[in-house]
């Protein structure tokens, strides 16, 4: 089991990624340079939050124009696990990879807080080590987090249950209050259609231990980590 | 040759940053304004292009791939020869 964290000029996050697959997952991780072009021998890519490019054009786009997205996209093409957190969330809309786009926060602020997000499908890789509906504590840290998609793609999230996660408040009611960044549906992470790519604006691998005010995001990273060793060949 | 590409948001799409300078412009005083829409602007100088109609094929293919993200924004290409 090899995971990979993926490195672009402003990537602010890594560190955090890598230190929770080795310390808390246990397994070997590498930092993966932008301009490398082979992930052969990688089974999960983690793609971290920060601000690869310096946010210039659009949050996330021209991370999703260098040359280890095409190697992300033939991966991902092959059923291989993709991880999108806050930029990466935004890196792999902006490559297409999941469907939609994040705005800037309908509150034109930056949103550096804890908040509250409610399990909907526990049916895919990086969720089921949780329970349908639980609620999780984890930080954001956004300005461009604003989900927003037409109404046919919103549909056929809805249909194939690829909303993974939404703002929700402790009780795990949603609401407009609860919503941090105005967010269609309150949608905090989505999948695809074939489940292996996940992208979030929250940050699991920032409440992973309780230090730091919550280890929520722990769940996710063991279920990633048992959704890798079952692909394994035997 | 020169080209201007302008990038703006689809009119479906909110613009929160829009409002809020519409919100300023009015806290100075100026009222005749229904609203502000906020967009892009590029210059891009081309290195050479034999004409008008390839040059706009080009530019059209960036602004599409690269300047726009299609599911949020809309452009227009102009080119100056």
């Amino acid at each position: 089991m090899k995971f990979g964290v993926i490195v672009f000029p402003g990537s602010n996050c890594d560190h955090d990624a890598y230190h929770v697959v080795s310390k808390h997952i246990g397994q070997p991780v590498d930092f993966i340079w932008h301009k490398e072009t082979d992930l052969s021998g990688y089974d999960a890519i983690l793609i971290p939050g920060g601000f690869s490019y310096g946010d210039y054009l659009r949050a996330g786009a021209l991370a999703s124009f260098s040359p280890v997205m095409n190697a992300v996209k033939e991966f991902a093409a092959n059923g291989g696990f993709v991880f999108g957190i806050c930029n990466g969330f935004q890196i792999l809309c902006e490559a297409g990879l999941l469907p939609g786009a994040l705005m800037r926060n309908e509150n034109l602020h930056f949103v550096c807080k804890h908040v509250n997000i409610r399990t909907e499908n526990t049916n895919t890789p990086y969720t089921s080590e949780l329970a349908e509906g639980s609620v999780l504590s984890m930080p954001i840290a956004h300005a461009e987090g604003n989900y927003v998609c037409d109404e046919e793609t919103m549909n056929q999230l809805e249909e194939n249950g690829q909303i993974v996660f939404r703002y929700c408040d402790a009780e795990g009611e949603l609401s407009s209050d609860a919503n941090p960044n105005g967010a269609l549906s309150n949608i905090a992470g989505i999948c695809n259609l074939d489940r292996n790519v996940i992208g979030m604006m929250p940050h699991p691998e920032r409440a992973c231990e309780e230090l730091l005010g919550s280890n929520d995001g722990q769940d996710i990273f063991k279920s990633l980590a048992k959704a890798v060793e079952a692909a394994q060949p035997a | 040759m020169k080209a201007k590409v302008y990038v703006t948001l689809k009119p479906s799409v909110l613009d929160p940053q829009g409002k809020a300078i519409h919100h300023s412009i009015e806290l100075l005083g100026h009222n005749q304004f229904a609203d502000v829409r906020q967009g892009k602007y590029f210059e891009i100088t081309l290195a050479d292009a034999a004409s008008n109609s390839e040059a706009l094929a080009a530019v059209e293919k960036i602004a599409k791939d690269v300047l726009t993200n299609p599911i949020i924004e809309d452009y227009r290409v102009e080119i100056e020869s």
